[in-house]
């Protein structure tokens, strides 16, 4: 569409055209007051974009205030592009985990990879060198072919970009459940690591000063991708979407060593990257945050096509573009030093100090609005919450146990299940070991990473069991991040800080309202329990196919600081004798079970209970202990309870077993998921050590050389069998799931 | 302006996975005519114009960095197209 | 002994060669970027992996169009070492330095994890340090890495003992006659698609890599000793 044929502000309003832009009455009288006249085209595109959720978290933002988000080792907290932990010997770690759920849902590859390039340039862009992906991924349960393509083409896309700009992905999860199917929830997190005094951020300051736009042209790719991802995307609207934006991982590479290299620069003001609602965004929040304006000369953005309108211009997502503010009379070199890098950086625009966003397009004023109305004084929203029928129902049904008949083939089943089976199949694809720092790559407890020139590591995980979250949203959001901890615990690393991606449905209905507000209050106390503040993250609401919300599904990404490398510590058995060690009780507890979605059909009933207090002493011991170099192998009981779990240790060892006794009811011994719950051995020399240092361990058995796995009840053996045989199950699972034909 | 479309496919004797995965896919889905799938690509050249024999020019850039013999033949069509 | 790490727009793993040559080993090692065209003060090139150009047309492709080709190939052909692993390999193959072309993984899909090689030849300048038919353990990293070359080329490769890899147990990529690593018909240049730059330290990736490393050290001491 032209310019020349946009319609006039009289008409948007009379035929409230910006209810296609995702605008409702509300907003349109609002942004129309706050202008003292009406909008026109290009202005009612700005207040779209900044006031969708996506951008303005305007339903989000009661709950996400209640995040603990201060901590001593908090640098920066939520608010710029990604968050900033201190981690000694003034270096720093920045991460941030972001969703791209709509665009994975209707392209999967594409989306799933400008996910991943996104989230690194939230990195980059805070002055920090990106050294490693993670990743935390949702799909239903591959029984069906589009839900196949879905999983296949997503996790290409992430491999796609992390391997080809040469960012290891060294953790992740993959959930799987058919209230994702046809809407996967595919969350990134990039982690990067800098220098205290190359901290950057997005501002836009300084009257005079100049405002550049660097990287790739702008395409009419992705407009309104911010308003699409704020609402419902079903596969039957494809056709009508927008085109969607491609990314392209050697510019991105390109721009991140050129980005980089700028931050060294005192010529630089401020910087951020052009993402959702693009040049819109980054204007507006650059200049908003700083308490300036921004004026910009749309004739001067670097186009890919002809005829752009100001419109289109300002809400383009095209990727790899970053917006940039260095001191006037600067910019020559700023431009010089970019095309040392093969990357085109231009002056767009300048500072001025009447707070104003003002646009001109072919001489003429096209839009001028006040930044703070756009990002700081956007609308928030305190929805209607409301508790669902289901959550009492749920809450008053007795606990019970799912029924059995073979418990060794129970097990086999369970390690076939996609969500337990081996994800080789996933992180086979990914370049794991780039950049030659990582000391543990997926298939562990959490990925490790050497600091670059220290002794020191980082250890990062992505969690989250929605199941839980669903049947109860407070314990469920506690469990998630005590998890995340645990993850982290068992590598042998201090848990630091968490971000988040809050993948829920649409806020506008109150039960899935609710459940964002308890869930957030669960992650919360867990928190602050843990000593883990929120340093940034992301919502994404309206995840839901014809109508259904997908199960909550708030995903920690956490963060760990191992402080000497030499106390890293894996999941799998390491020599015969070492005594095996459980930490915390069995209860018959299956709600939300793979136990109970298995043999049930779906989940039902109270979740596992939660002691915060239990849990932050247990991971307290446990990683003392760790440090003091007293145990061999650590792992969580997770999905599948402690059966699986003793599996998992025995599958990453070869030729090793176990002979290992448990007591009490056999179902709940050997899959109920009870929380708070470790497999540890030690070697025998230090079993003294460990049992003083840890006082809930319970010794149950040894690690053998043979290739069995022993489990004994209080009345005979409870399950015996070879670990190849069950390795073999939990190996193919995934690779068979794909194969099928439905 | 002249338009140069080059052809680019995978050598006779060389295996194609892509093509092979493809065929199966289409068969799969009922089209059981298909014997044979070959991938693949198309590259557009827009010349202006300035070198006098472009069959020879075309035939360089194919040799100097477009193809690579070892794996690949191709083909390419010469038309002309509408200036700017 | 000073090694240069020749990098190209989009080259991601020339940290990991840095990484080993110079951090590990201890070596003296310079990047040099691709548009330098003189490596006379260098005594071996190493192309580190990654993607090159985007990786786009054909892996390694683009790479022919940038000034540092010339002064490579100039360099190979004095006979000082020069070695390029994953994405080095296939620039070195489309420079027509080494025999082959690349073709997708088997699986079609980008694939990384540990290879076991098998060593075959332990007489070039790479390999001395080896023992013939020694197992080693070295990651791999790649979606392009099914190395094709004809019957012809196989026969002539093996009658001069050319093939200085193989994957030992599987194939991970379909490479003709399984083969990780090929030398040019002199035995100074040497192209493999596992990353033995990967595999210099125990925390790491295994120290499999290390002889490799050693050996282009090693002998080029000897050379000097010799002729001084």
């Amino acid at each position: 569409m032209s310019a020349k044929h946009e319609p006039n502000a009289q008409q948007i309003k009379d035929e409230k055209l910006y209810l296609q832009m995702g605008m409702t009455d509300e907003e349109f009288a609002l942004a129309e007051e706050m202008l003292g006249r009406l909008p026109n085209y290009t202005e009612t595109g700005l207040f779209s974009a900044l006031w969708s959720e996506h951008c303005s978290y305007k339903s989000s933002k009661p709950v996400l205030r209640k995040f603990p988000t201060d901590g001593e080792r908090v640098l920066q907290g939520p608010g710029e592009g990604a968050g900033i932990v201190d981690i000694g010997d003034n270096q720093a770690v920045v991460f941030k985990m972001e969703s791209h759920n709509s665009p994975s849902a209707i392209e999967p590859f594409i989306g799933a990879a400008t996910g991943a390039g996104g989230v690194l340039r939230d990195v980059f862009s805070m002055g920090a060198r990106p050294v490693a992906l993670v990743n935390s991924l949702r799909f239903g349960d591959l029984t069906d072919a589009r839900d196949r393509y879905l999983f296949e083409e997503a996790v290409a896309g992430i491999a796609s970009y992390g391997n080809k700009i040469g960012i290891p992905t060294i953790a992740g999860e993959v959930q799987f459940d058919n209230c994702y199917s046809k809407r996967p929830l595919v969350n990134a997190m990039a982690v990067g690591l800098l220098n205290h005094e190359d901290i950057q951020k997005g501002v836009a300051s300084g009257v005079g000063n100049i405002v550049m736009y660097a990287g790739a042209t702008t395409g009419r790719d992705g407009i309104h991708g911010a308003t699409m991802s704020s609402s419902e995307v079903t596969v039957e609207e494809e056709a009508e979407l927008p085109v969607m934006q491609a990314g392209d991982p050697f510019l991105e590479k390109l721009v991140m060593e050129a980005c980089l290299e700028l931050v060294k620069s005192d010529a630089l003001i401020g910087i951020q990257d052009m993402g959702a609602a693009g040049l819109t965004s980054s204007a507006a929040e650059m200049a908003s945050k700083a308490g300036y304006g921004v004026e910009l000369n749309l004739d001067l953005v670097p186009q890919r096509e002809e005829g752009m309108t100001a419109y289109e211009m300002m809400l383009s997502e095209s990727q790899e573009r970053m917006l940039i503010v260095v001191k006037q009379g600067r910019e020559q070199e700023v431009t010089d030093l970019f095309a040392k890098h093969g990357i085109e950086a231009v002056a767009i625009g300048k500072v001025t100090d009447d707070k104003m966003l003002r646009l001109l397009h072919k001489g003429e004023v096209v839009a001028e609005v006040l930044a703070d109305a756009l990002a700081e004084d956007a609308p928030v929203y305190h929805k209607k919450s409301e508790e669902p029928a289901y959550f009492k129902e749920f809450q008053a049904m007795e606990k019970t146990e799912p029924a059995v008949n073979d418990l060794t083939e129970t097990l086999k089943d369970l390690l076939q299940r996609p969500t337990i089976a081996s994800k080789e199949w996933v992180y086979n694809q990914f370049d794991t070991q780039a950049r030659s720092n990582t000391v543990v790559a997926p298939g562990a407890s959490a990925g490790v990473i050497r600091v670059d020139g220290t002794n020191k590591g980082l250890a990062m995980t992505s969690d989250c069991n929605s199941r839980f979250v669903y049947l109860d949203p407070e314990t469920g959001g506690k469990i998630a991040v005590a998890e995340a901890a645990r993850n982290l615990v068992c590598s042998g690393a201090e848990p630091i800080a968490i971000t988040d991606c809050l993948n829920f449905g649409s806020a506008d209905k109150p039960e899935v309202f609710w459940q964002l507000e308890k869930s957030a209050e669960g992650i919360s106390e867990a928190c602050r329990k843990l000593n883990a503040p929120v340093i940034s993250g992301n919502v994404s609401l309206s995840n839901e196919v014809n109508g259904v919300p997908v199960y909550p599904t708030p995903t920690i990404g956490m963060v760990g600081l191992v402080h000497d490398l030499s106390q890293t510590v894996t999941t799998e058995f390491k020599q015969a004798g070492d005594v095996i060690y459980v930490i915390g009780e069995a209860a018959m507890e299956f709600g939300g079970s793979e136990l109970q979605q298995m043999t049930e059909g779906k989940i039902f009933g109270q979740v596992p209970v939660i002691d915060l207090n239990v849990e932050a002493t247990r991971q307290k011991q446990l990683l003392s202990a760790i440090q003091e170099g007293l145990v061999q192998s650590a792992t969580d009981l997770s999905e599948g309870g402690f059966a699986v779990a003793l599996c998992e240790k025995a599958f990453g060892a070869q030729g090793l077993g176990a002979g290992v006794t448990v007591s009490g009811s056999e179902v709940t011994a050997l899959f109920s998921e009870t929380q708070s719950r470790f497999l540890v051995t030690v070697k025998e020399e230090h079993a003294q050590a460990f049992e003083a240092a840890v006082t809930d361990a319970v010794k149950i058995g040894t690690v053998t050389d043979s290739d069995r796995l022993v489990i004994n009840g209080d009345n005979g053996t409870l399950i015996d069998g070879s670990v190849e045989e069950f390795r073999t199950a939990w190996k193919g699972a995934i690779q068979c799931l794909l194969n099928s034909e439905a | 302006m002249t338009k140069v479309n080059v052809y680019v496919t995978l050598r006779e004797s060389v295996v194609d996975p892509q093509g092979i995965a493809t065929k199966e896919a289409l068969q799969t889905l009922g089209f059981n005519e298909v014997e044979n799938v070959r991938i693949g690509k198309v590259i557009e050249l827009e010349l202006n114009g300035s070198a006098s024999d472009i069959d020879a020019h075309v035939k360089e850039m194919c040799d100097k960095l477009l193809i690579n013999k070892v794996i690949e033949d191709y083909r390419y069509e010469i038309g002309e197209v509408a200036g700017k | 002994m000073k090694f240069a790490i020749l990098t190209f727009p989009g080259s991601g793993s020339d940290i990991d060669m840095y990484h080993a040559v110079k951090e590990v080993l201890g070596a003296e090692a310079e990047y040099v970027q691709h548009i330098e065209t003189d490596f006379a003060g260098y005594d071996a090139i190493l192309i580190p992996s990654g993607a090159s150009y985007g990786d786009y047309l054909r892996p390694g492709a683009l790479a022919q169009s940038s000034p540092a080709i010339e002064g490579l190939k100039a360099f190979a052909a004095t006979g000082k070492p020069v070695l390029g692993v994953g994405n080095g390999f296939h620039i070195l193959a489309e420079t027509g330095l080494l025999p082959g072309a690349f073709l997708r993984n088997k699986g079609m899909k980008f694939r990384a994890g540990s290879a076991k090689l098998t060593v075959h030849n332990t007489d070039s300048k790479f390999t001395a340090d080896y023992e013939n038919g020694q197992e080693v353990t070295i990651p791999f990293a790649h979606e392009y890495g099914n190395y094709y070359i004809d019957e012809a080329t196989v026969a002539e490769l093996k009658a001069n003992n050319r093939i200085v890899f193989t994957y030992a147990d599987e194939n991970v990529d379909g490479s003709t006659e399984a083969i990780a690593g090929v030398l040019n018909e002199q035995g100074n240049v040497l192209g493999m698609m596992p990353l033995p730059e990967r595999a210099v330290e125990e925390i790491i990736g295994g120290t499999d890599g290390l002889p490799l490393f050693n050996s282009i050290l090693k002998r080029w001491s000897e050379n000097n000793v010799s002729q001084a």
